[in-house]
């Protein structure tokens, strides 16, 4: 993308954005419509009832940890750089970007396999300390699974699941388990949306 | 004299054959390396030359009357029916790219190839002219679905590579019937008589017959459907109609010289839906392995006949250069076709299929027998050298369908082709997946990402508010519908203001009843205030007369669960296998497609069950963090939001509540949906019971939600500043709407309520509802 469109002047530092989450200008205006959008109120972030405005997400059931994934930690919103970079994880993943030889100092792309994989990480893992503690999956696995699902069921699949996952027994899973664990997946399809100009 | 034909009828030699076919299953080493395909040609072989031996002559052959009359349209009806449709329309495009573009390149490239190297003398001295070149090029171009099928189910490749090979496969007949059309009658009229006229009838003809093909089988589909809606009372012979119509599909396709391949696919695909939630599961059952075995039976025959038909020493014509230039042009030009169609796909795809992918598609691209019924349908009169090309046509086939067969597996394992999942997913995988869907949607929605499910949506939305209205039984519908009214009908933010206040004052019935039933209806805002909040209740009851509106729908949602707890309950305590657990709980997600293609997978329909669990989950996490900040020095949260449409609700009192809609009122619209409200209170007004409402009429019976009634302390974050939430005078109209009166005496919290709920085992509705109006009035005001 050689140069911007005008319409990215309104949204501040779009050159620095585009640069570092891979998006085109049309895309990153089109984003900033719809941040606009959702800021009801104009206040130029979002807050958490913004997010749940957007009423298909209740249905979801993980739509809340989705939600809470565009919240850094310790913050009460979201501003459009946030909100821009957490979408950028779902690009699809560029292949001839991802082939070519990175020089250290060249930070992994946001939509790269092992930045999907660690969004997805980071869903499960909501304390941050690079494990999924059986309590944690145990969670994820509540809101997952239908309510006839008993207690002891859901431990006994949390229990499996880490079994299968834990190489080091350490009774949790780490994000390099967890990557293991999925290498079969195919991620660059399940975790790509299109974005539109 | 008789010939073995005479001596045994076709019934005992299809006997043997199915014998064969089972001795052949049984032996999986054996198919692990030789297709079964393979393996029943070379018996045809085998019996051909037993034929042969005794006859003289062959008897026994594979005539196209037989085989696209009766042979054919089986495997094809499986082939639409089994068609995974959400994959297959996903991947359209490509499909349709490959299948005529490629077609279209396989015969032209075939054709004038073979022809500049009969002018350049590699064939010797063969009479054939540039259009019969051509004809016999575009009998010989298209992938055969049989093929495809038979080699292909051994080699278990993701399922983005199957599809768009088997999919190409499928709807190349469109190109082929009309190409071969085409040049067969060129070849008539003779060269001198081919102008732009007939080149433009030509290709508006391949139109016709495509469009008109799908159409056809659209009909019959819709007709199926609309069938088995009406078929309550003969449940046994329903299964008997979709077999029935689904062949007249293809015959009247073949009769108004459409593709009948392409009627068919249609047909199965597009009724496959609507049978499955019309019938009984005793008829899909029937239907589902009723198809499989005529599939199956077909496609043996098919191919032992295509090895017994080569047994005739009447129809062998040797001619070195034409037979190997065909078989090394066939690749050739597949592949070459294959990866710049590919190439040209990828700048459009979200994800770029790769090499290796293309590789396999390539290789995969097998010819059948189509091939060898369509050159067997060549007039020798108008064509001499009609057995060379039937000779030739047959020889592909072998090679692609034993040699390529045999290869593909090695093949795909070595070049490491992402394989679709045979080996049992880990419990991370299984569960991570369902993450992956679930996030996508989330992403998508808050994104406002209209693309490649908005389109899907959109067509979910139509198809839902007419065609289902058509074609499903209103019993089946009704289990459909909800989950589309949910769209359409939330007020998440009031709902959660609810839930927070009613929680408060343990008044969130529905939370703790796991059978309560939400319900999203919400169609008409201009109706009653009521009418718009969503409703929770335990709708428990089947009984029309106590509801006083149809939104009451008696609850086959409800009583499926029942039902399906209690199978659950019988199930589970078989079988506590993890794995199994796992895969049958985890929630679907908003677009999933229900239908699923095992045999033995019965899929009952949960959708709004999963809804409302879900979104009982949310409200109420959301409560609790709405609760814990409530606690905390939260700031204000003021609701108002962009009202594109305001109503004024009249209720009694002063509680004014604005409803606001997102841009698209009438439309489904999940992107841009925002439902929104607009709360606001006149600070310090009464507290009214909005549980109360005048202007409805309803019967007395009619239980409102126990949260709603109390909905009039439902708080702003004004009112929070002005009192906490649960104080007396709030909870002062707590008084339900039941005509009982009792004490409120005992103090009981919340939690116990719904530990009560279920230690109590109401074993009835009724009991149930009893229960829990009993034990909502005992909740003191204090509380």
């Amino acid at each position: 993308m050689g140069s911007s469109s005008s319409s990215t002047e309104r949204i501040p530092d779009a050159q620095e954005l585009m640069q570092e989450t891979g998006f085109s200008a049309a895309h990153l205006v089109r984003l900033y419509e719809r941040f606009e959008f959702l800021d009801k109120d104009d206040r130029g972030e979002l807050r958490l009832d913004d997010f749940e405005a957007v009423s298909e997400l209740a249905m979801n059931p993980i739509g809340d940890r989705i939600i809470g994934a565009f919240f850094s930690p310790g913050r009460e919103t979201v501003d459009f750089p946030s909100f821009v970079r957490i979408l950028a994880h779902f690009r699809p993943t560029d292949t001839n970007r991802t082939r070519n030889g990175r020089n250290g100092a060249q930070p992994e792309p946001a939509n790269s396999r092992t930045s999907k994989l660690k969004f997805a990480f980071q869903l499960y893992d909501q304390d941050r300390d690079g494990k999924v503690s059986r309590e944690e999956l145990l969670q994820v696995l509540r809101m997952m699974l239908e309510m006839q699902v008993t207690e002891e069921q859901l431990q006994s699949i949390a229990e499996r699941a880490i079994q299968e996952a834990d190489l080091d027994r350490d009774d949790a899973i780490s994000f390099d388990e967890f990557k293991k664990s999925l290498e079969k997946v195919d991620i660059e399809h399940k975790m790509s949306v299109r974005f539109l100009e | 004299e008789n010939t073995i034909h005479q001596r045994f009828n076709s019934v005992e030699i299809h006997l043997v054959v199915f014998f064969l076919l089972s001795v052949i299953e049984a032996n999986h080493h054996v198919t692990n390396i030789i297709p079964e395909s393979a393996l029943l040609i070379c018996f045809g072989f085998i019996l051909g030359g037993i034929i042969w031996g005794a006859d003289k002559a062959q008897t026994f052959t594979l005539t196209p009357t037989v085989f696209f009359f009766y042979l054919l349209p089986q495997v094809i009806l499986d082939a639409g029916y089994s068609m995974p449709n959400k994959l297959f329309f996903s991947n359209m495009g490509a499909i349709l790219v490959y299948a005529v573009i490629g077609t279209c390149w396989n015969a032209a490239s075939l054709g004038l190839s073979l022809w500049g190297c009969h002018m350049g003398g590699a064939m010797g001295d063969l009479d054939i002219g540039l259009l019969q070149y051509l004809l016999f090029g575009s009998l010989i171009a298209a992938v055969d679905p049989v093929a495809v099928i038979a080699v292909f189910e051994q080699v278990h490749v993701n399922e983005v590579l199957f599809i768009m090979v088997f999919g190409e496969s499928l709807l190349n007949d469109g190109v082929t019937v009309v190409l071969f059309n085409v040049f067969d009658a060129f070849v008539s009229l003779g060269g001198a008589k081919i102008n732009a006229v007939e080149i433009i009838k030509g290709i508006i003809s391949f139109f016709v017959v495509a469009f008109g093909g799908s159409l056809v089988g659209f009909v019959f589909g819709l007709l199926i459907s609309l069938l088995t809606r009406c078929t309550k009372n003969i449940q046994i012979i329903e299964p008997g109609f979709v077999f029935v119509l689904g062949y007249l599909a293809y015959l009247t396709a073949e009769m108004l010289s459409l593709s009948a391949i392409l009627s068919i696919v249609f047909c199965g695909m597009c009724c496959q839906k609507y049978i499955n939630s019309n019938m009984d599961e005793n008829s899909v059952n029937t239907v589902r392995y009723a198809m499989k075995v005529f599939a199956n039976g077909s496609e043996t025959i098919i191919f032992v006949f295509l090895g017994i038909s080569a047994i005739d020493k009447t129809l062998w014509v040797w001619n070195t250069g034409f037979i190997l230039l065909t078989l090394l042009f066939v690749i050739v030009y597949r592949f070459i076709g294959v990866f710049f169609l590919t190439w040209i796909l990828n700048k459009f795809r979200l994800v770029p299929l790769e090499v290796i992918d293309q590789v396999i598609m390539s290789y995969g691209g097998l010819r059948g027998a189509v091939a060898y019924g369509l050159a067997m349908m060549l007039d020798e009169n108008k064509i001499k050298e009609k057995n060379l090309m039937v000779c030739t046509t047959l020889i592909v086939v072998y090679f692609t369908v034993i040699i390529q067969g045999i290869t593909m597996k090695p093949l795909v394992t070595w070049l490491k082709v992402r394989r679709a999942a045979v080996s049992e997913l880990t419990l991370i995988e299984k569960v991570q997946n369902k993450v992956f869907d679930h996030m996508l949607v989330a992403i998508e929605d808050i994104s406002g990402q209209i693309g490649h499910n908005y389109m899907r949506d959109k067509w979910n939305y139509f198809e839902e508010k007419w065609m289902s209205r058509v074609l499903m039984k209103p019993s089946a519908r009704k289990n459909r519908d909800r989950l589309f009214k949910v769209f359409h009908q939330l007020n998440l933010k009031d709902a959660m203001s609810y839930v927070a206040e009613g929680e408060h004052q343990g008044s969130l019935e529905f939370v703790r009843n796991k059978n309560a039933f939400i319900d999203f209806k919400k169609k008409n805002i201009d109706d009653d205030y009521y009418e718009v909040m969503p409703d929770i209740m335990a709708d428990m009851s089947d009984d029309h007369s106590e509801m006083s509106s149809d939104r009451r729908d008696p609850v086959p949602s409800v009583s499926l669960e029942m039902h399906e707890q209690n199978m659950k309950a019988v199930r589970e305590s078989e079988d506590i296998n993890t794995h199994h657990l796992l895969q049958q709980h985890l929630y679907r997600g908003r677009k999933q497609h229900r239908h699923r293609y095992s045999r033995s997978h019965f899929d009952v329909n949960k959708d709004e069950g999963e809804v409302q669990e879900v979104f009982q989950r949310t409200m109420r996490s959301r409560l609790e963090s709405f609760k814990s900040a409530k606690m905390g020095v939260a700031p204000p949260k003021t609701l108002s939001k962009h009202p594109k449409k305001e109503q004024q609700q009249k209720v009694r009192g002063s509680q004014n509540f604005e409803f606001s809609e997102g841009d698209s009122a009438s439309g489904f619209d999940p992107s841009y949906n925002a439902m929104s409200v607009r709360v606001t209170y006149r600070a310090g007004a009464g507290i009214e019971n909005l549980g109360f409402m005048p202007d409805l009429d309803h019967a007395p019976s009619v239980q409102l939600p126990p949260w709603l009634e109390d909905s009039s302390s439902v708080v702003p974050s004004q009112r929070a500043q002005v009192h906490l939430p649960w104080s007396h005078s709030s909870l002062r109209r707590l008084a339900p709407l039941q005509t009982s009166t009792r004490s409120t005496d005992s103090d009981d919290p919340p939690n116990d309520l719904k530990e009560e709920v279920h230690a109590g085992k109401p074993s009835s509705d009724a009991e149930l509802k009893l229960f829990c109006t009993e034990d909502w009035t005992r909740i003191s005001p204090q509380r």
